[in-house]
C-alpha cells in the first residue's frame, strides 16, 4: 500500500507539472491562453496553496493574507528600483520580507484561535493597508502605487541608456517576450513570464507535497482535529502553528513578488480585506485540506472572472437578439446584475452553491463524479456477468 | 520509591476550599487508585497533576522533580501521560495515524520542523506503531477513521497512544465511564495486561468500586478535599470513616 501511495504522489506530480506547462495549449480553446492571465492562475495558485498550508492543514483561518501579498509586492519593486532588474533578488527579498512580516503578526496573533485569531489578522491586514495607503508614504508612494521610473539607481544594471523603462528580466529572458503560433485556427501565446511563474507555481507544489507527507505535516493535521490531546501528547502546538503561519506568509510573499516581476508596480489595494477574502474562497471552493483543491479554485474563480467581467449589456444584447423585444430587455435587465462590474454575485451565488452542496469544494465534486462513474460502470459490469444472481421470486 | 509525590496540597475556588492539605504518594510499579463521593476534589486534585491547576500552596513532584508551573506538554516530556474521562483521540484522522502521532512527540520532542521528510519512510515510528496497534488489539482497524471507532475501541485507542510514549506514570481519570459492563470489563483486562507487561506505575481516578477493587493495588479515598484513609484495597472495604463518606455517616 505504501508503494503505491508513492507512485500516487509520483503520478500527481507528473500530471501536474504537464498539465501546467500545456497551460497555453490547454486553455487557449477556452479563451483563456493569453499571458496576463495565465500569469495569474499560476500566481494566485501559490498564492492559494501557501494558505492552504495554514488553513487546509492546521484549521486557523486568516484574513490577512493579502498582507504578504502587498509586502511582497513592494519589496520586489523597491529591488527593481534599486539593485537590478533581474526577478530572482526580487522574489528573495520578497519572501524574505514577507517571512519576518509574517513571523512579527503571527506570534502575536497566534496568541488566540478561531474566530479571534481571524479578526486579529484582519485588523493586521487592514493596519498595513491603511499604513501603505497614508503613512508610508515615503516608501510606498500612497495612492498611486510603488512604480519605476527613470531615475532609479538600479545600482547592477548600469546606466540606462535607451531613455525607456528597462523590463523585468530573468539573466536576460525578458518577461513580457511571447512567441507566438498560429494553431487550427487558434493562436497560441508561449510567454516567458508565464513559464517562469509555472516553474515556480509547479516547486510551490511539490514543496507543498512534502510539507502534507510529512511528519510535520501530520502533527498540523493533529492541531486541526484536537489541539488538547496533542498538548497532553508533549507537543507545543505553538511553534507548529508560528511555523505554518510563516510558511504560508512566505508563500503569499512569493505571489506577491511574482506579481511584481510580471508587472513592475505594487498598489496599497493589494492589501486590502478583499484580497484576502479573496484567497480564502479560492481554497475553500478548491476544496480546504487538499493538495490540488486550492489551485483548481484559484483558476476557476480567475477564469471567471476575466469571462464575466467582459460581459457588458452590448455582449447580452447581441446574444439575446433572437427574442421578442420585450423579453430580449427583461432578459438582458436581469442578467445584467451578473456579468460585468457584478460578477461578484455570480461568484457568491457559485460560493454559496459550493459550500451548500459540496462541503469538500470542487474537488469533492470532482471525486463525486468520477465515482458515479465507475460505480454505473461497476455495477453494470456485474449485472451482465451474473445475469442469474437475481434472487428468483 | 515513591515516583509521584504530593505534599500538604491546598486548592480553594474562591471560598470553597477543594484540597485541604493533600498528601499522597504512589509507588512505582503499582495501580493507585483515588476514589471519593461526587465533589470531593478527585478532578482538581488530578488537575494540578497535569498543569492545568496550580495549587495554592504545597508541592507535587514527579522523580523528585517539581511539576507546578510546567505547562501541559513539558509535563508529559518528563514522563507523564494522561487518559481522559471521554476519550480524547484525533478523530480527523486514521487509527494508525493516532497512533502515529505520539510516537514522533517520543521521538522528536516538543516540537521538531521536519518538514521535508516523509512519514512513511520513518521506520523506527512504523515499527512502534504496528506493535502498540498489536498490544491493544487493534491492527485489523488501523485504516479507520478514528471517529467511527466505537466507546471501547476509543478508549483503547487513547491507551495505545498513551502507551507508545512508554511514560513512566498514567494517569487514568474515570477509564470506564459511560461504558457497559463488557467495555469495562475489557478495560480492566487491558489495564492489568499492561501493568503486567510494562510495569507502569498508574494512577486511577474511578467511581466504579468493581474496577478499583479488581485493579488496585493501593487506594486513598478522598473526602471534603482531604485524603480521610489511605491503605490496601483489603482494609478499605470495611473502614469506618469510608462508609461515613459514602453513606453521609453510618452508625
Amino acid at each position: 500500500m505504501i508503494d503505491k501511495l508513492q507512485n500516487n504522489d509520483r503520478m500527481l506530480m507528473t500530471l501536474f507539472t504537464l498539465m501546467v506547462l500545456a497551460g497555453p495549449i490547454l486553455l487557449a480553446p477556452f479563451g483563456a491562453g493569453y499571458p496576463d492571465l495565465l500569469q495569474r492562475f499560476c500566481i494566485f495558485g501559490i498564492f492559494a496553496i501557501g494558505f492552504n498550508i495554514l488553513f487546509g492543514l492546521t484549521g486557523y483561518l486568516s484574513f490577512g493574507h493579502a498582507a504578504f501579498l502587498g509586502v511582497g509586492s513592494y519589496s520586489a519593486v523597491w529591488m527593481f528600483k534599486l539593485l537590478t532588474m533581474n526577478v530572482i533578488p526580487a522574489l528573495i527579498l520578497a519572501v524574505v520580507i514577507a517571512g519576518l512580516f509574517s513571523l512579527l503578526i503571527g506570534f502575536i496573533s497566534l496568541r488566540r484561535s478561531g474566530i479571534y485569531f481571524s479578526i486579529l489578522t484582519l485588523a493586521f491586514a487592514q493596519m498595513s493597508f491603511s499604513l501603505a495607503y497614508s503613512v508610508l508614504t515615503p516608501i510606498t508612494n500612497g495612492e498611486t502605487g510603488l512604480q519605476l521610473t527613470l531615475n532609479d539607481p538600479r545600482i547592477l544594471d548600469g546606466a540606462n541608456t535607451t531613455g525607456s523603462l528597462p523590463s523585468t528580466n530573468f539573466f536576460g529572458l525578458t518577461m513580457n517576450s511571447t512567441a507566438k503560433f498560429d494553431f487550427l485556427g487558434m493562436v497560441l501565446q508561449f510567454n516567458v513570464g508565464f513559464y517562469f511563474c509555472a516553474v515556480m507555481l509547479i516547486l510551490a507544489f511539490y514543496l507543498a507535497m512534502r510539507i502534507f507527507r510529512s511528519p510535520f505535516g501530520l502533527m498540523l493535521k493533529a492541531i486541526k482535529t484536537n489541539q488538547n490531546r496533542l498538548n497532553y501528547t508533549g507537543v507545543n502546538t505553538r511553534p507548529y502553528t508560528l511555523a505554518a503561519f510563516v510558511i504560508s506568509g512566505m508563500y503569499a510573499g512569493l505571489a506577491g513578488g511574482l506579481m511584481a516581476c510580471t508587472d513592475p508596480l505594487a498598489g496599497a489595494e493589494r492589501m486590502q480585506w478583499t484580497a484576502s477574502g479573496e484567497v480564502v474562497l479560492m481554497t475553500i471552493l478548491g476544496g480546504a485540506g487538499t493538495l490540488l483543491g486550492p489551485v483548481l479554485g484559484a483558476g476557476f474563480i480567475k477564469y471567471f472572472e476575466n469571462i464575466f467581467s467582459k460581459i457588458n449589456d452590448n455582449v447580452l444584447h447581441s446574444w439575446f437578439s433572437f427574442l421578442p423585444d420585450g423579453l430580449e430587455d427583461l432578459i438582458v435587465w436581469v442578467l445584467h446584475f451578473f456579468v460585468g462590474k457584478g460578477w461578484h454575485l455570480t461568484l457568491g451565488l457559485l460560493f454559496m452553491m459550493v459550500v451548500i452542496f459540496l462541503p469538500g469544494g470542487l474537488l469533492q465534486g470532482a471525486s463525486h463524479i468520477i465515482d458515479w462513474i465507475r460505480g454505473k460502470k461497476q455495477s453494470s459490469s456485474t449485472q451482465i456477468s451474473n445475469p442469474n444472481s437475481m434472487p428468483a421470486e | 520509591m515513591s515516583i509521584l509525590e504530593v505534599q500538604n496540597v491546598n486548592k480553594s475556588f474562591g471560598g470553597l476550599k477543594a484540597l485541604q492539605n493533600v498528601n499522597l504518594s504512589v509507588e512505582e510499579g503499582t495501580i493507585h487508585a483515588i476514589i471519593g463521593p461526587n465533589g470531593a476534589g478527585k478532578s482538581t486534585l488530578l488537575n494540578c497533576f497535569i498543569g492545568k491547576l496550580i495549587p495554592d500552596t504545597g508541592t507535587v513532584n514527579f522523580n523528585g522533580q517539581s511539576l507546578l508551573g510546567m505547562k501541559a506538554h513539558e509535563i508529559n516530556q518528563t514522563g507523564v501521560s494522561r487518559v481522559f474521562q471521554t476519550p480524547e483521540i484525533f478523530s480527523d484522522l486514521t487509527v494508525y495515524e493516532n497512533v502515529m502521532i505520539p510516537c514522533f512527540a517520543k521521538r522528536d520532542g516538543s516540537f521538531s520542523l521536519n518538514a521535508l521528510s516523509r512519514v512513511k519512510q520513518e521506520i523506527d515510528v512504523h515499527e512502534k506503531a504496528e506493535q502498540m496497534m498489536e498490544d491493544v488489539n487493534m491492527a485489523d482497524k488501523k485504516d479507520m477513521l478514528a471517529s467511527s471507532l466505537s466507546r471501547g475501541d476509543k478508549r483503547r485507542l487513547e491507551m495505545a497512544m498513551c502507551l507508545a510514549q512508554d511514560p513512566q506514570l498514567l494517569l487514568l481519570d474515570e477509564p470506564t465511564a459511560g461504558m457497559a459492563r463488557a467495555d469495562t470489563n475489557n478495560t480492566i483486562d487491558l489495564l492489568a495486561e499492561i501493568q503486567n507487561k510494562r510495569h507502569i506505575t498508574m494512577a486511577v481516578i474511578e467511581h466504579d468500586m468493581h474496577v478499583v477493587f479488581s485493579l488496585a493495588q493501593k487506594i486513598s479515598v478522598l473526602a471534603q478535599g482531604t485524603v480521610i484513609v489511605e491503605d490496601l484495597p483489603e482494609n478499605i472495604k470495611g473502614h469506618p470513616k469510608v462508609q461515613e463518606a459514602y453513606l453521609g455517616g453510618a452508625h
